[in-house]
């Protein structure tokens, strides 16, 4: 929408702006082509940052516009589009992934903001062709109708089963307590997060 | 196949399955042969696992907003930021020339709204000036390379608009000097529940109304043989559908051929309207589907923003992508319309009633559909009944159908009025029901959700000591059963012995394609994950609509008996290799065999017996066995209605006015049930829903601006994990012989039900009635007499 300034329009716009400046200043301006050391970024006269992100254990160089999002970057450069996006301003939790093991909203951080931090998607959840125990547990327990939610679903309770051994209704509750599920999945999801976590700890 | 007599054949009917009976149907010879109960089955019936849930899971599911298509452009809608304007000029220029656009028009599509009739004695002359009628009304399109440069783009259009007085409450529109929505009488489809559609209807000011039909007997001699009336008003608020995955569509005009990915719950049908729209023959529009993140009604038709798409598509000639944001999916993408509904109920002693009327107004913004539905009209037994519906048009979007149209609202009225009724007759709500509703498969439910919920240990309204006060209340659905049946699928083997399903009916979440594979699985003694199922694209044979509950009635039958005659080619195939009659063969567990199972080949070997590399049959929905009901074109009602019966169990909090639910019991039934663990998922969402829209929901506008302030999901309050109650889901097996399969759905009936079940539920726990949804803490409170009430509702 036209006309009306949102709160997505100022994180983006501060956040170009802060790149502009702030990328210089810090010394981290590389020459195209030398971007992507470490986490580097870089302008490169087109308009375009050169960044590295490392996702799902491989580091990845891109080029990007400097206000996209994490869940832009990895939806559109990257070309992971198991990440959803429902709402784009963390609203729904669709766009989940892991940051440092943390699950985050992906609409809600600028992909130059991640820095050396290490991102799992969905795509990076399963070990080659075994699922993780949630996965497993939610095709199980049909913990899913239209499926748009699951992706963040998954994140958010592999984050919780992997960091608590036994959590009860409640805590899987809390735990996906900011995840929008439009077809009403929760009861499946519940007992699919339950079932994970003992799959894990036996 | 064989001529076309039709053979008696015997069916299982009834709903308990040790007492079951038979009934006999003339069927064709087409048909195949009656399927025994589910118990006896391998795999209809049985909680086979979502197809599609491995992709699900993984993230490797593609939705319409994971398309990409090489040189696939990005598109953005520019929408009125005023409630009612003439737009004097439009300049694109800026736009157009903005790096990177490929394109950029005008927009001025108005499906969905009602529109005005031309003056009688006028013939069709230059089109009068384009007028915005609601914010958010789609004012022009641009596409451009990159989502950002069509973003920077659409702030270049230069836009000149003439406000003009709105009116954007729906007491504020019936009044007599209310500014009107549109200067004169209007028509229009009616997709939002009940009330108007295309026949002639008096139209004065914003009101458009009374719609009377429906009503029959006389209800003046009704009301006067009653021995007691009850009444009441209740208002429901306007609901958004919320899909997760925003409507989208990627358009991709070709010389001589348009293709459009989109996020439909109707492939046909938007097929066949692109084609309409367009002036192309069917043969050359294709719409695809694969994965689709939830519709509710309100992805049914091809809409505005795919026809934006489309042209710019045309104009760009290349891929255009589009995707609706929160905002713009808040404020034009449908909804359910508010409705204001008078019910009166007159009864004799013994229950019975005599006189039943609704007297309703809704408003769909500027659609028509604000009625509430059948409901009133059909669950009870009543000769007398009477129906008065009217639409009330504000500058708002139009409102479309949504999970159980009209008679999600209705029955959130009627409901509480048969409890008030059993209240004042002194008799269990449960008993009254006995005495006036016709349906035995709802009194078996009731009896079962009796028994599960407890439902002995209610007490007296508003008993408990409080501050926290638990009660108990029972509601019930009704939905038709629904056919298309222009409703079509193929199935192939091949002579590897793989198989495969195709029909353009898609999977929307509801799981119909894990049931197709079953069904087929069935028939051919294969397993689901053995069968390839290709649904979700118009190039294949013609599958029924997503919506209206009729999926499952309509497209099971077809693949079971295009299952079966394509089964019929093998066995002739391999008949004599096997040394004996096709009609003595039987496949079951991977093999074909004969009947005394003697001699026998799996599946695989029997394919390379085949002449040819594959062998089909299409199939179409045939009539239901024992005739239909009605039918209207397409669309058929099946003779026996869907149930459902729903207990609920809260406990309000005087003090703070905040209401819990702790439990629903629902009890549904659906014909033979295909995929129990399916049907229970969809049972809890629409439970979920329905608690939803009772406690939270409210699209809220605001009259002074005409803005929407809530046209996002933090405002707009909807129930997550931490407002999930136990939920408890029963489903009877219904078997009444009427089709190959006799499976019906089950969406909406399962979210009708919930709202009147909890309104009587908080009934029961606080003492006092809530006529107005959401039942926010702050309507209970100023139920209980603790805040002064406010005002009506919008
Ligand atoms: S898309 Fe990120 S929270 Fe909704
Ligand atoms: S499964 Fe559809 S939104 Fe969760």
């Amino acid at each position: 929408m036209t006309g009306t300034i949102t709160r997505r329009d100022f994180l983006k716009a501060t956040g170009a702006a802060m790149t502009g400046v702030a990328v210089p200043a810090a010394g981290l301006c590389a020459a195209p082509g030398e971007a992507g050391q470490g986490a580097g970024r870089a302008g490169n006269g087109s308009g375009l940052l050169a960044i590295s992100l490392n996702v799902n254990g491989a580091e990845r160089r891109i080029e990007i516009e400097a206000q996209m999002t994490l869940a832009e970057v990895l939806r559109g450069p990257l070309d992971m589009t198991g990440t959803k996006v429902g709402c784009d301003r963390g609203a729904c939790s669709a766009c989940t992934v892991w940051v440092d093991r943390v699950p985050v909203a992906s609409c809600m951080m600028l992909a130059v903001d991640v820095g050396e931090r290490k991102v799992v998607t969905i795509e990076g959840l399963a070990r080659g062709e075994e699922l993780h125990p949630v996965q497993a547990a939610f095709i199980a327990h049909d913990a899913m109708q239209c499926g748009f939610c699951t992706p963040g679903l998954v994140m958010s309770c592999a984050a919780l089963v992997e960091s608590k051994p036994n959590p009860s209704i409640e805590e899987i509750k809390d735990a996906i307590s900011g995840h929008l599920c439009r077809c009403g999945s929760y009861p499946h999801v519940f007992a699919a997060a339950m079932d994970a976590a003992k799959t894990l700890k036996g | 196949m064989a001529g076309n007599e039709l053979r008696p054949m015997q069916y299982p009917v009834g709903i308990d399955p040790a007492a079951l009976g038979e009934v006999e149907r003339r069927v064709s010879p087409d048909e195949a042969p009656p399927l025994p109960p589910n118990a006896r089955l391998a795999w209809i019936g049985k909680a086979v696992p979502r197809a599609n849930g491995h992709a699900k899971v993984t993230g490797s599911a593609l939705f319409t907003v994971d398309r990409k298509l090489p040189g696939m452009l990005h598109a953005r809608l520019l929408r009125s930021p005023w409630p009612h304007a003439r737009v004097l000029s439009l300049d694109l220029d800026a736009a157009a020339r903005y790096p990177g656009v490929r394109a950029a028009l005008p927009i001025h599509e108005t499906v969905g709204r009602a529109v005005p009739l031309p003056p009688p004695g006028t013939s069709p002359s230059t089109p009068p000036a384009r007028q915005v009628l609601y914010v958010g009304d789609i004012v022009a399109g641009v596409a451009a390379a990159t989502p950002s440069a069509a973003e920077a783009a659409l702030r270049l259009v230069h836009v000149e608009y003439q406000p003009l007085p709105f009116v954007a409450d729906i007491e504020g529109a019936r009044s007599g000097d209310a500014p009107h929505v549109f200067d004169g009488p209007v028509a229009g489809d009616s997709h939002a529940g009940g009330a108007g559609g295309d026949v002639p209807i008096a139209q004065q000011g914003n009101v458009r109304g009374p719609d009377r039909s429906g009503s029959r007997g006389n209800v003046r001699e009704g009301f006067a043989q009653a021995e007691i009336v009850v009444e009441g008003e209740f208002r429901t608020q306007v609901q958004t559908h919320c899909c997760l995955e925003t409507h989208a569509v990627v358009a991709d005009w070709e010389a001589d051929q348009l293709t459009v990915y989109m996020s439909t719950q109707y492939t046909v049908g938007v097929r066949d309207e692109l084609a309409r729209v367009f002036g192309l023959p069917l043969s050359r529009v294709r719409v695809v589907v694969d994965a689709m993140g939830g519709g509710f009604g309100s992805k049914s038709g091809a809409g505005n923003y795919v026809r934006a798409a489309v042209a710019l598509s045309r104009q760009a000639k290349a891929p255009v992508r589009l995707v609706l944001d929160r905002r713009e999916e808040q404020l034009d993408s449908g909804n359910r319309p508010a409705t204001v509904q008078r019910v009166r109920v007159g009864a004799r002693r013994d229950g019975s009633l005599s006189a039943v009327s609704v007297d309703s107004y809704g408003t769909a913004g500027v659609g028509i559909g604000a009625g509430v539905g059948n409901f009133a009209q059909s669950i009870y037994s009543c000769a007398n009944f009477a129906i008065a519906q009217s639409d009330v048009f504000i500058n708002a979007g139009p409102g479309s159908a949504m999970r159980g149209p009209g008679n999600t609202p209705g029955a959130f009225a009627f409901e509480q009025i048969i409890d008030e009724l059993a209240e004042r007759l002194a008799i269990d709500p449960l008993a009254l029901r006995d005495r006036i509703d016709p349906s035995a498969v709802r009194r078996a439910e009731r009896r079962i959700g009796a028994a599960h919920s407890g439902w002995s240990r209610r007490h007296a309204p508003g008993s408990d000591a409080g501050p926290v006060k638990r009660g108990r209340g029972v509601a019930q659905s009704f939905w038709g059963a629904n056919v298309q049946t222009n409703s079509a699928c193929e199935v192939r083997i091949l002579r590897d012995g793989s198989v495969e399903l195709l029909s353009s009916v898609q999977d929307i979440g509801t799981g119909i394609g894990t049931v197709l594979a079953q069904v087929v699985a069935e028939e051919l003694g294969l397993r689901p994950g053995d069968i390839v199922v290709r649904i979700g694209d118009t190039d294949f044979p013609a599958g029924p609509p997503s919506y209206g509950s009729m999926t499952t009635a309509s497209i099971t039958p077809p693949a079971r008996n295009a299952s079966h005659q394509v089964l019929g080619k093998l066995f002739d195939a391999v008949a004599s290799a096997l040394g004996a009659a096709p009609e003595n063969l039987v496949a079951v567990a991977g093999r074909i065999a004969t009947a005394d199972k003697s001699r026998s080949m799996s599946f695989r070997e029997a394919a390379t017996h085949l002449r040819t590399e594959r062998i089909s049959a299409v199939a179409s929905r045939s009539d239901d066995y024992g005739g239909f009901a009605r039918r209207f074109g397409d669309l058929a009602s099946a003779r026996n209605a869907l149930g459902g019966v729903q207990f609920a169990e809260v406990s309000v909090d005087v003090h703070t006015g905040s209401v819990h639910v702790e439990r629903i019991v629902a009890v549904h039934d659906c014909g033979r049930p295909m995929n129990p663990r399916q049907i229970e998922s969809q049972v809890q969402g629409g439970v979920l829903m329905g608690l939803s829209y009772a406690l939270y929901e409210e699209r809220v506008l605001d009259r002074n601006t005409g803005h929407v302030l809530n046209a996002d999901l933090e405002y707009y309050k909807i129930g997550r994990s931490r407002d999930v109650p136990e939920i408890e889901v029963i489903f009877l097996e219904n078997y009444q012989g009427m089709s190959a399969t006799d499976a019906y759905g089950i969406a909406e009936p399962a979210n009708i039900a919930t709202a009147p079940a909890i309104a009587n539920a908080v009934y029961n726990a606080i003492g006092v009635r809530v006529r107005e949804l959401p039942m926010t803490p702050a309507k209970i409170l100023s139920a209980l007499g603790r805040i002064p009430q406010r005002s009506g509702g919008q």
